[in-house]
């Protein structure tokens, strides 16, 4: 299977492989940056704390499956669906983890600084990241990804499974919000977004509003940490690396203005872009540009793009009183 | 009139550096005690907590602490005073520390370095750092609140990439290379007048090396103090308050904007490039990966626990952060040791304590720990990460709300309010 893939590709076959690769990330940074966009429309904040709960939904879903084997013993070997139980789960039990944190800490920060609770979301990133860490330990810790490294073929263009899964879970999860928005609690949302006090005199439970948004971002964080380790980023174990999945995708989510859900697609699938295109056709230039140089484009890209539009792409301006 | 302390008759008085009598009087003491603490003194050495400060281990992660706080004087100015989110402190220390080495550092074939002496060196530091904060200061008038804080992020991975890209300024990512001495010179001559890498003898005293280098770094922390001091208390702090406490509203009265959040950039990246050259120095040879978010995370984590926009809350967030993890430490061993032995309480330490693989206990004493019970240094980080979160959500104004709340019980007793 490596083998293949060694050998030569035409320049066509290559530009596949590589937008379908720039297609799975963007689409991995782009339910981060869901995550994102959903807990800042609800309480106005950034959370940082995504990409430790991210590590955390993949360290819940290998609990589950490899030591557990709770799905498992009842489906036998139905794999797939086995391991879309798992991550359902695990996804759960992040969103409880999210769910108490709201409860315990964000929801005694209303009416605090803005900043404040940005850096509270850090505080509570350290903690997680640092027990998660130390759960996950120096041993890998497999995932049990049905498919393994397998992928399908366009010509010799290689395209594993993995950036299939990454498409179709973003997919599933922007049509999922799509709908939200439109439902009751979808609307008190965006009511809250707009004016929380005002939304609050119309019998909106805001903080019922704060829950649902840190529940759903922890779960979004969750299923792109184990999509995520299944393949643009890992190798199909918990990799402790996940947590940088959201300052990778901060660029994304700023790209497209922290309260648009379109832009959070719209910005992951550009940032996702800019920073597999350029490590692929710009690799020639590498001892000039340094190594890694493919990380530092989503920051460029985004510092660019909000000197010409301070509130992204998307977003909408703050209109500023005296 | 006398005897009043808060009863201000000129503006001046109120806004001296040191308004009330006890408040010369504390700061006096406090700065004879950080004087006299590396001295081993005969009564000074007697003193229990001090004495244990002043061993040759903990005076390193003093002269550390007072390093940092030097870059918290910084980022106070720039996220207490003038409200401008950065989390890019880390990067403009970084910056500090490459001018300093490229001004200060021994050239070679592949690295570059121009040798000049410390008199050159660390105020080039701070100019140098100041400059880029002048450079990146425009975005902060066109972004605002989080998306500058964001931006400030990529900053941080910016300049750890970029570091990268010139290996002869920085020795190589994860390598890194040696910073220059401190030490005094007049010029190139090969024998420094001062050095702080041996020990000496001045006047009638001994001194270690360690010792002469905390006086050193104790000394450009008060001047700094007073420079940030002045700051605040004078036109331009004022500026900065009223652009952190309303922008627009600022402006309408006359605060030109843009050239104070530039002002503000500069004096907080000035004080970070000395730090971080300092920093550099001290501890010798760094990799360039030192200065990363988790570095500018520790420097929004100090002065929010010290107190976002106070000087002392500054100080005393910085060596609250940077002692507190040795001090979890020493308890955590001490813990361990009480688990082993064999006292009628080691039952309860030992519930406390993992002891190897099999016991119970949330810390393990041990480096690598397997199994689930959290090694020292994770430890450390999980209280960290604690302390912010509890200082945010139960005393927003820091240690130095602590302090007030403790000193007005004090002013008011025994009445209680």
């Amino acid at each position: 299977m490596m083998l293949t893939t060694l050998l030569a590709i035409s320049a066509g076959e290559s530009f596949v492989q590589t937008t379908a690769k720039a297609l799975a990330l963007g689409s991995l940074y782009a339910i981060v940056a869901l995550g994102f966009v959903l807990v800042f429309k609800a309480t106005q904040t950034v959370n940082f704390a995504q990409g430790a709960l991210a590590l955390a939904g993949a360290w819940f879903t290998s609990l589950l499956l490899v030591d557990w084997d709770v799905p498992g013993r009842w489906f036998g070997d139905a794999k797939y669906l086995t391991w879309i139980t798992a991550i359902l789960a695990g996804a759960g039990l992040t969103a409880a983890l999210g769910l108490l944190i709201e409860r315990s800490i964000i929801r005694k920060m209303i009416g605090e600084p803005l900043f404040s609770v940005a850096v509270i979301t850090l505080g509570i990133e350290v903690v997680i990241r640092t027990v998660t860490t130390d759960a996950v330990g120096v041993n890998s810790r497999a995932l049990n990804i049905p498919w393994g490294l397998d992928g399908f073929r366009v010509g010799a263009a290689f395209i594993p499974w993995g950036y299939v899964a990454c498409i179709i879970t973003a997919a599933l999860a922007f049509v999922a919000m799509f709908f939200f928005f439109r439902s009751r609690l979808g609307i008190a949302m965006r009511a809250v977004a707009y004016d929380q006090e005002a939304a609050m005199a119309q019998g909106i439970s805001v903080g019922k509003v704060f829950a649902v948004a840190w529940g759903a971002s922890a779960a979004l964080a969750a299923v792109a940490g184990v999509v995520g380790s299944a393949a643009p980023l890992g190798s199909g174990i918990v990799s402790v690396s996940i947590t940088g999945l959201a300052f990778r995708a901060l660029p994304a989510v700023i790209l497209g203005g922290l309260d648009s859900v379109n832009g959070a697609l719209a910005g992951g699938l550009v940032i996702g872009g800019a920073e597999v295109y350029s490590g692929e056709y710009l690799s020639g230039y590498t001892s000039t540009l340094g190594v890694g140089y493919q990380l530092i484009v989503p920051y460029l890209v985004m510092l660019i793009v909000l000197l010409v539009r301070p509130y992204g792409l998307f977003g909408t301006p703050e209109i500023r009183r005296v | 009139m006398r005897g009043r302390p808060n009863l201000y008759t000129s503006y001046e008085s109120e806004s001296s550096l040191l308004p009330t009598g006890t408040q010369k009087v504390m700061t006096a003491l406090l700065l004879t005690v950080a004087v006299l603490l590396p001295f081993n003194l005969p009564i000074i050495n007697q003193l229990p907590f001090i004495r244990f400060v002043g061993d040759a281990d903990w005076i390193r992660l003093l002269i550390q602490a007072v390093i940092f706080a030097i870059a918290a004087l910084g980022i106070n100015l720039l996220s207490g005073v003038a409200g401008q989110v950065s989390l890019g402190h880390a990067f403009f220390m970084g910056v500090g520390a490459y001018a300093a080495v490229m001004l200060g550092g021994a050239s070679s074939a592949n690295l570059w370095g121009w040798g000049l002496p410390m008199w050159i060196w660390l105020p080039g530091a701070g100019v140098c750092s100041a400059l880029v904060g002048i450079i990146i200061s425009p975005t902060a008038v066109k972004l605002r609140g989080l998306y500058l804080g964001i931006v400030t992020i990529g900053l941080v991975f910016i300049g750890v990439h970029l570091s990268r890209v010139l290996p002869k300024v920085s020795g190589g990512a994860e390598v890194g290379r040696d910073f220059p001495a401190l030490e005094f010179r007049f010029w190139k001559e090969t024998d420094p007048f001062i050095d702080f890498d041996s020990d000496g003898h001045w006047l009638w005293f001994d001194i270690g090396k360690n010792a002469k280098t905390y006086l050193f770094c104790l000394a450009v922390l008060v001047v700094l103090t007073i420079a940030s001091k002045n700051i605040i208390r004078t036109r331009t702090g004022r500026a900065f308050q009223s652009i952190r406490d309303r922008d627009v509203a600022a402006e309408v009265m006359g605060v030109p904007e843009a050239r104070y959040k530039m002002i503000a950039f500069a004096c907080s990246s000035f004080f970070a490039g000395i730090a971080g050259a300092l920093f550099a120095c001290f501890v010798g040879k760094l990799p360039p990966e030192t200065w990363d978010l988790i570095l500018s995370v520790e420097f929004i984590a100090i002065i929010l626990i010290g107190g976002a926009g106070t000087t002392s809350g500054a100080l005393m967030g910085a060596f609250f952060v940077v002692l507190m993890p040795r001090v979890v430490e020493e308890i955590a061993f001490w813990m361990g040791g009480q688990a082993q032995s064999d006292g009628s309480l080691s039952g309860v330490w030992d519930f406390f304590v993992s002891l190897g693989p099999d016991d119970g206990g949330i810390i393990s004493i041990q480096n690598l720990a397997p199994g689930f019970a959290l090694p020292v240094s994770a430890l450390d980080e999980v209280i960290y990460g604690v302390l912010i979160v509890a200082f945010l959500l139960f005393e927003p104004l820091g240690l130095f709300g602590i302090w007030v709340k403790i000193r007005n019980y004090w002013k008011r007793w025994p009445f209680s309010y």
